[in-house]
């Protein structure tokens, strides 16, 4: 039998990068074949080739024994291949019907819709392969889990027997992570071949049968699942072995230098989300702030920051309430704030690294003089040495902050932020789509900011990252701090019961 | 003076025949911006529509195939605007305004070659109003509606396909989804430029029919500058409309009753003439700092970069 999917010798540069460097990848049929690699390893630059959306410089792609020259996405459809892209491919304003039929519609009467019909046969396919889903709700009012099982369906409706998963896992929350691993073990049942693009070793051990590792563009291997361990694999993936532990240095906690009391918010909608919170922060201490996302996490960080009105309540640093600073005083008064969306919030992406680096001290000395101008001299001596101090990978100070990489682009917020020598980091989900590296390297530098002095809030969806970081562990549900726990003698059982609403043993 | 004069059933059907340029403009300008492109060029296009109609409809003594002339000037318009904004990527506002400029020029030039006149041309064949046979019977109604220059009766015919186009056909859905997220079209095997480009012409034609009605459907002249902004009051009308066919329609009639008004307040001379001459602008003005702040356009206007 032929292998699905056959992609020998592929190479594909861009300005500046190899991103794929004569790469074989094969995927038997009916197999879950992982593909594995940090960030910028090249994993969405192949699929991307198989996809059709890239052209690739040289190699072949030969699909079920026969060779294609994958010019659109249009012709990997036609070949049977589906594609569910990290960022969904959706329009928000239409249905989850209209969006699954979208290039491939149904037709009655010579040139209607015939969306009755459509509708019928998602709901056939939503059953068939255990993707539940309404699809006459618009895909605005649904969940992120959700969306991406109308994107499956939009593959299998265009009847795909091979399947891209670009990194499936990574917005998802833990149950909707098992309720997808689940489904795509049933798609494999049904006979499809399923390609899985990770950096979650854990993930590949549940589900994958092979995994093939890329590191730097270059193909590492490809091994059974039997046959291979984690570290084995982590080894193939990245330079380093991987931290599992971080060391930190005892320090005794004693001044509350933040305090939140009976802080109350209310959403977007006028929905109250914070009911009467109370949190404090010490110096020297990371708090971890377990949670399910939507418990009041972004309203408490936005609160903080002054992004929020409040209801009423307290924000207090050393002692001084500024619940009713602006965002610019309270950075001066020594918040510093790691947005959830670094390329929403955390930078301006069409800005250089330079200009990111100064934004929040732009109008003051020394980036500016007497208020007017902005001194050139200062400000390059300043973010060149940022950029030396938080190794960030950029060609020069000037590249446009949207050129660098996942990774590259948080180093360039930590800098920032941490260069200004905060009294409180709010660190709200750092880690969040980075890969192993620079994981490693946000949480070494929280530690480092702890043990310099300041309070840390880190807030994570990523429970082994709060217990590995913090010194104490408070939970949030439905807008208020229901326990304060020690990560050293508490558990993850523990913390998910908290996390649900529950109490704890 | 008796509040008669000024409303009264003229003053409504004079509201249907100020509403057809501007209703048809503003459908036009929704089609391209259902597929994230502004045509803030439509002025311009009505006022080359308008004058190709005349000046074929001078030349071929047939006012019908003036009107065929208008709608293809527009294709072409399209055809250059599409290749500005879609595959050259350009600024969509910067081609639009020389749209704009170049219209006024290019028409007011050649005005002047054909008839000797920048102002004005000579009368040419116009299109007669038709009367549709039972409608006009009808009371009260058969006088608003029953006799009308034809493209009075085509802009009715042509919004109501326009909805049928947009929400029921297959066409209509990668519309919407090419303006709404071209990447998503993209993937699901669209052709995102090619539906840009056909959105974005058949806009234009849209753009030029209305001009042909306003030189050859109310009058039988073309003069500069006949457009008279009505098609930036499509564009609000449009946005008013919430870039949908039946709610652009409503708003045009909004925009056309306040046309129709003015004009029959002008004739009554209680105010000066420079301030009703201004109403329809104003009442444009009031409508987009009011409604307009809270209608979200389905598209970001950019181009599509693929990736």
């Amino acid at each position: 039998m032929n292998p699905a999917v056959q992609m020998l010798g592929i190479s594909k540069k861009f300005p500046g990068v190899l991103a794929n460097n004569n790469i074989d990848f094969i995927v038997e049929k009916g197999e879950i074949h992982g593909l594995l690699g940090e960030n910028g390893a090249g994993k969405t630059v192949l699929m991307s080739i198989l996809y059709g959306l890239y052209k690739p410089d040289s190699g072949k792609i030969i699909i079920n024994g026969k060779e294609v020259v994958m010019d659109s996405p249009a012709t990997a459809i036609k070949q049977g291949i589906g594609m569910v892209h990290q960022h969904f491919m959706l329009v928000p304003s239409l249905t989850v019907t209209e969006n699954v039929i979208l290039g491939k519609e149904n037709v009655k009467n010579g040139f209607l819709l015939d969306i009755k019909n459509s509708t019928e046969h998602v709901k056939k396919f939503s059953e068939q392969f255990g993707l539940e889903i309404d699809p006459d709700v618009t895909i605005e009012s649904l969940s992120v889990g959700a969306q991406q099982r109308v994107e499956i369906l939009k593959a299998l409706y265009r009847g795909a027997d091979i399947l891209i998963l670009d990194e499936p896992t990574a917005i998802l929350i833990p149950q909707e992570v098992d309720n997808l691993l689940e489904a795509i073990k049933s798609l494999k049942k049904q006979g499809k071949s399923i390609i899985f693009i990770t950096h979650k070793l854990k993930e590949v051990f549940t589900i994958c049968d092979r995994i093939t590792v890329l590191k730097k563009g270059n193909l590492i291997g490809t091994v059974k699942k039997d046959e291979t361990n984690s570290s084995q694999l982590a080894k193939m993936m990245v330079d380093k072995q991987i931290l599992e532990t971080y060391e930190k240095k005892k320090i005794e906690q004693k001044d509350i230098i933040f305090k939140i009391e009976e802080l109350n918010v209310k959403d977007n909608r006028g929905i109250k989300v914070l009911k009467s919170l109370n949190l404090e922060i010490k110096s020297y201490e990371i708090l971890g702030l377990a949670g399910v996302e939507g418990n009041g996490q972004s309203e408490l960080v936005e609160a903080m920051m002054g992004l929020r009105q409040k209801d009423s309540g307290k924000i207090l640093l050393n002692e001084v309430d500024i619940s009713n600073f602006s965002p610019k005083d309270r950075i001066k008064s020594g918040l510093s704030h790691i947005p959830e969306d670094r390329q929403k919030c955390g930078l301006i992406l069409d800005f250089s690294v330079m200009e990111n680096l100064i934004l929040g001290s732009h109008n003051e000395e020394p980036i500016v003089n007497r208020n007017l101008v902005i001194n050139l001299e200062e400000t390059c001596k300043l973010s060149e040495n940022l950029v030396k101090d938080y190794s960030i990978s950029t060609p020069n100070i000037q590249t446009y902050v949207k050129n660098l990489s996942g990774g590259t682009q948080q180093r360039v917020v930590l800098a920032r932020e941490f260069s200004r020598k905060p009294k409180i980091v709010i660190a709200y989900q750092p880690t969040r789509g980075l890969d192993i590296g620079a994981t490693e390297y946000v949480r070494t530098k929280l530690i480092e900011m702890r043990e310099q002095g300041s309070g840390v809030l880190l807030i994570s969806a990523d429970l082994d990252e709060i217990r590995a970081l913090s010194d104490k562990i408070a939970v949030i549900f439905d807008g208020k701090i229901v326990a304060i726990k020690d990560p050293s003698i508490t558990n993850e059982e523990d913390l998910g019961l908290l996390m649900a609403g529950g109490k704890s043993g | 003076m008796n509040i008669t004069d000024i409303i009264n059933i003229g003053l409504f059907t004079a509201t249907i025949r100020m509403a057809t340029p501007i209703a048809l403009a503003a459908v036009g300008g929704m089609f391209s911006e259902r597929v994230g492109v502004i045509n803030i060029g439509l002025e311009g296009i009505m006022l080359t529509g308008a004058f190709t109609g005349v000046a074929t409809s001078y030349y071929t003594r047939n006012p019908w195939l003036g009107v065929l002339a208008s709608v293809f000037s527009g294709a072409l318009i399209g055809l250059l605007h599409g290749f500005l904004t879609v595959t050259l990527k350009g600024n969509q506002i910067v081609s639009g305004t020389g749209i704009n400029i170049l219209a006024v020029g290019v028409t007011a030039f050649m005005c002047e070659v054909i008839w000797g006149s920048r102002g004005a041309s000579e009368s040419v064949p116009a299109l007669n109003p038709i009367s549709i046979p039972i409608l006009k019977e009808i009371p009260i109604l058969g006088d608003i509606l029953g006799t009308h220059t034809p493209i009075v009766y085509l802009m009715f015919l042509i919004i109501f396909l326009s909805q049928i186009l947009l929400f029921r056909t297959p066409f209509g859905l990668r519309l919407r989804a090419v303006g709404e997220n071209p990447a998503a079209a993209d993937t699901a095997g669209v052709d995102v430029t090619r539906i840009k480009y056909i959105g974005i012409i058949l806009s234009c034609m849209l753009a030029g029919l209305s001009g042909a009605f306003l030189s050859l459907g109310n009058l039988n002249l073309f003069a500069s500058g006949m457009s008279g902004g009505r098609g930036f009051i499509a564009l609000a009308a449009m946005i008013f409309g919430r870039w949908m066919p039946y709610g652009t329609f409503g708003a045009s009639i909004l925009f056309g009753f306040t046309d129709a008004l003015q004009i029959r307040l002008q004739s009554i001379g209680l105010l000066p003439p420079q301030i009703i001459l201004s109403i329809p602008y104003i009442i444009t003005i009031i409508v987009l700092a009011g409604v307009v702040r809270k209608s979200t356009p389905p598209s970001d206007y950019k181009p599509y970069e693929k990736r």
